[in-house]
């Protein structure tokens, strides 16, 4: 097989608070049709044999929905195709002989695990601060007791979109996780459900957010071009109106 | 150990069993329930729907997974939709027939007390997700909308675009994070369960990998669910995410519980095909494809012209030709092996040859190209992002890939499997979907075990069980841990030359030859001589790099593959026995003149339980009959 060669500089990080450092790595026999992911198991299954460590990377569906992959590519999260996840990057993009530069989603909220992996729980427990409506099983009425305008449905489908990855965090120069909980706020103040519960999500959502040390956003507009799911900036925008009304009211 | 298969099924009328049994079975006080641990190991639709309902009762739930999160459990993944009884459309869908279509669909393998009692709470699971804020699609009127799905002929599919499986699980998963919040529910994410622990015939605890610090933590309790997703990764080319794994229901097999129907497994005929031998994983094209593609090959073996460059007259639409009532719209099994047949016989396009088309032309000449871009724009998207063909010009590749696993832990009515306290729940359980899966069944059945199902049951058995106190440093916790501590070792010691992935590989492509979607005696045979030959191989060979006591993928990676490496063994040993073809499962043998599943109903109508019965030795097999009240079997007919 005659594939690409590539050299890779994959940031190596024993564990939590250990020292890291990029190092390189080279890779052949590349093909076009493999996903990022699938060039790293090559790497990985070469340095196995090498006796070496094989680098850390989450990942799991492999299809752009779970969330789990992390990766910031050429100093850009999840790589430089916009609306994709690093597992849905192709190699087609690149050519025989580049340099890739491999790191992970980097922010005081996300400690490094090892090598490319991080801790984002800090996004459950947001996510229990309110990101939910307060129902349990067996109380629901009928679901078409509550009427929703279509396209009030469709908007909040667009924020719910988000996978939970990160990336926007990792594209903020505050590492603000903003877009995240806009995207979880927006969803639920857009519909009738989420309704009773509006001003206590966005309040306490956002208190837990300063609380794990993300940051404030300041309209940099960086995690909207790398978010995999298209979540745009206006939900901030939306969120800091949740957020007025909220403070109003209580 | 005589075991004597009882599934519980409650007496009466079959409408009327499910709020009989409710009503029978006991309670506990609400004051008390926070006295009782359960173990909820999984985090997917069955999972997380089952630890968030417990918390919500008031019980002390411990929750584990796999993964960083709760919410990035397989379940995220599925796209279609989710079935319900609800007869929006007014298209006489009603419970009874979601009912007879499942049993149906499942080609008379399931039990009907189990399927009915699914049809019947179909209905409170659209309620609840509803009421839980998930967007489903709706109508410009602003309720509802429904599909129809894979071949139904109602519309009973509920559906958030092409993301229903993630919405759903974020819908469970908040519910998870509110129990969370109130102090009911523990998370315990990037823990793998390794042990079962089993104290004086029940199940009371399970031992845990951390996977940051590689240290085995036990954890005790009154009761054990598992809702750890399917086993299609034997095949290593499947659907599924590359964490799933049979290893949490292998390890209760093999501390007692009876696996049940392990053959039965679904293979998906709309997947892009495989391109080459790095590949990991196989990505699913939504079913809704073959509402408006239409599947063809060439009809002469080997002709490689390009697809537009093929005229009418010398395409041959195997499926409309097979199946003219059905057409393009056959079930599952049906499509896949007959995409196999025109591949066997030399007229499979793409490189490999081992795919077929499924072309668009004629539906954009019908409906002009916005249109279908409109339903299926996104799916072309993503299929010419991977292959880099552009659905547009050149009709899309598609080939069959192992997608869903209807086999399972057997489970009774109450899904208590043969394990007193060990409960199993969603696709990892045997029990509704019998040989074959209707599309939009799975989430179906996951919510509905833990929503509806568990928080009933599991109840019941806590309150007719007194149990003594327990703590995790029992000696059956030590024994456990020791026990998952020596395969651990011996994954480390080996020191081979092979990767556990390249050995996977091996193992998932001799499943995918004698045990994939045409089955027969002789394949099985060499399967099953060489199936502990790669065993043997694995455990000699193998190269797991680092330690135990640190993040380590290749150990866990290793530690799914072995545990794949008797699994597949028994997936084998139950195709080889069950000589009928029914649903998924198909044997050569078994087949009507024109080449067509044959069903086996008086030797076969039951369903198949293993018992594990050592290392070195035959497992056993039971067999619960089915008994067939409402609806008769009859040959499934698409002709
Ligand atoms: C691509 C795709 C599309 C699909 N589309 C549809 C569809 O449209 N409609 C439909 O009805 N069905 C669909 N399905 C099937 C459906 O998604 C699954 O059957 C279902 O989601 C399984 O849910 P589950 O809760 O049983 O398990 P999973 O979602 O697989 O969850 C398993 C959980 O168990 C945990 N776990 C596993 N092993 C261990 C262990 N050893 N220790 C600790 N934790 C463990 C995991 O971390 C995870 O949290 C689809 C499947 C695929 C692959
Ligand atoms: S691995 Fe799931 S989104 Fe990338």
């Amino acid at each position: 097989m005659s594939g690409m060669k590539l050299t890779l500089k994959i940031w190596r990080q024993k564990g939590p608070g250990a020292p890291g450092e990029l190092r390189s790595y080279g890779v052949q026999d590349i093909s076009p049709d493999m996903s990022f992911l699938e060039m790293l198991d090559v790497l990985n299954e070469q340095l196995i044999k090498l006796g070496e460590d094989p680098v850390a990377f989450d990942h799991d569906c492999r299809e752009g929905i779970c969330g789990m992959c992390s990766l910031v590519i050429d100093g850009r999260a999840h790589g430089k195709d916009s609306g994709k996840t690093s597992c849905d990057m192709r190699m087609r993009g690149y050519q025989d002989g580049d340099t890739i530069a491999i790191e992970p989603f980097r922010a005081k909220g996300f400690p490094v695990v090892k090598d490319l992996v991080v801790d984002r729980s800090a996004f459950d427990r947001i996510m229990q601060a309110g990101g939910y409506v307060s129902v349990n099983a067996g109380s629901a009425p009928e679901a078409h007791s509550l009427p929703v305008p279509y396209e009030k449905a469709e908007a909040a489908m667009d924020h719910a979109a988000c996978i939970g990855c990160g990336a926007c965090v990792a594209a903020c120069p505050n590492a603000s996780a903003m877009l995240f909980v806009s995207a979880k706020v927006s969803q639920l103040a857009l519909l009738p459900q989420g309704g009773p519960e509006r001003a206590r999500r966005a309040l306490s959502m956002l208190e837990q957010h300063d609380k794990e040390g993300f940051g404030n956003c300041t309209n940099e507009g960086e995690c909207e071009k790398v978010c995999p799911k298209s979540v745009k900036i206006s939900s901030i925008a939306r969120l800091n109106r949740e957020f007025l009304r909220a403070s109003v009211l209580y | 150990m005589s075991i004597t298969l009882d599934a519980k099924i409650p007496s009466g009328p079959i409408e009327k069993k499910w709020d009989k049994h409710r009503f029978d079975l006991k309670l506990v006080n609400p004051a008390n329930r926070r006295k009782y641990d359960v173990i909820v190991v999984g985090t997917g639709l069955a999972g997380a729907s089952a630890a968030a309902s417990l918390g919500e009762l008031g019980y002390n739930v411990l929750s584990f997974c796999i993964q960083d999160s709760p919410r990035r459990a397989h379940s995220i993944a599925a796209q279609g939709g989710i079935n319900a009884a609800k007869n929006y459309p007014n298209d006489s869908d009603s419970v009874w027939r979601l009912f007879y279509d499942t049993l149906k669909g499942g080609d008379y393998r399931a039990r009907e007390a189990n399927v009915y009692r699914l049809a019947q709470v179909s209905n409170a699971i659209i309620d609840h997700c509803t009421a839980q804020g998930v967007p489903f699609g709706r109508e410009y009127g602003g309720l509802l909308a429904n599909r129809s799905f894979g071949g139904a002929q109602v519309s009973r599919t509920f559906y958030c675009r092409g993301q229903t499986g993630q919405q759903l699980l974020l819908g469970a998963y908040g519910s998870l994070m509110r129990q969370a919040c109130s102090g009911r529910v523990k998370v315990f994410a990037r823990r793998e369960m390794v042990e079962l622990v089993v104290v004086k015939g029940r199940a009371r605890g399970i031992v845990c990998r951390n996977l940051v610090t590689g240290k085995l933590e036990s954890y005790a309790a009154h009761a054990v669910c598992l809702a750890t997703g399917g086993y299609g990764n034997a095949f290593f080319l499947s659907t599924n995410a590359n964490s799933c794994n049979a290893s949490a229901i292998w390890r209760a097999y093999k501390k007692g519980a009876l696996f049940a129907n392990p053959c039965f497994t679904q293979i998906h005929p709309t997947c892009i095909p495989v391109s080459g031998t790095y590949q990991s994983k196989l990505t699913l094209m939504s079913e809704s494809l073959r509402n408006d593609g239409r599947v063809w090959v060439p009809k002469k073996a080997g002709d490689k012209r390009s697809p537009d460059q093929i005229p009418e007259e010398e395409r041959d639409y195997y499926l409309e030709r097979r199946y003219p009532a059905f057409g393009n719209l056959v079930p599952r099994d049906v499509a896949s092996r007959a995409s196999k047949a025109v591949c066997d016989a030399g007229q499979g396009v793409g490189p490999t040859g081992l795919s077929v088309y499924l072309d668009f032309r004629d539906a954009i000449a019908r409906d002009g190209l916005d249109s279908i871009r409109a339903k299926y724009g996104n799916l072309i998207d993503m299929y010419h992002h991977i292959t880099d063909e552009d659905p547009h010009k050149l009709p899309m590749r598609i080939f069959p890939a192992v997608h869903y696993t209807m086999g399972g832990l057997w489970v009774d009515y109450n899904l208590m499997t043969t394990i007193p306290g060990l409960f199993c729940l969603g696709e990892a359980n045997f029990s509704d979907h019998g040989a074959n899966r209707l599309g939009a069944s799975a989430l179906m059945q996951g919510l509905a075990d833990g929503y509806f199902v568990i928080p009933a049951t599991l109840s019941g058995y806590l309150a007719s069980e007194k149990q003594e106190a327990l703590k995790a440093d029992a000696p059956e916790f030590k024994e456990a841990e020791a026990q998952a501590d020596a395969r651990i070792r011996k994954l480390l010691s080996a020191e081979g030359k092979r990767t556990a992935v390249e050995l996977h590989r091996e193992l998932g492509k001799l499943m995918w030859e004698d045990c994939g979607m045409w089955r027969n005696e002789s394949g099985l045979k060499r399967a099953l001589e060489r199936i502990p030959e790669l065993r043997e191989e694995f455990h000699k060979n193998v190269r797991v790099p680092g330690k135990n006591e640190e993040f380590n993928q290749s150990l866990e990676r290793s530690g799914r593959v072995a545990d794949y490496l008797e699994c597949a063994e028994l997936i084998v040993r139950d195709a080889l026995e069950r000589r009928e073809s029914c649903g998924g499962h198909f044997r050569e043998e078994s087949r009507t003149p024109d080449g067509e599943a044959l069903r086996d109903d008086e030797k076969f109508c039951h369903v198949a339980a293993w018992e594990y019965a050592g290392e070195g030795k035959a497992p056993e097999l039971h067999k619960e009959p089915l008994a067939f009240e409402h609806c008769k079997p009859s040959q499934r007919s698409y002709k």
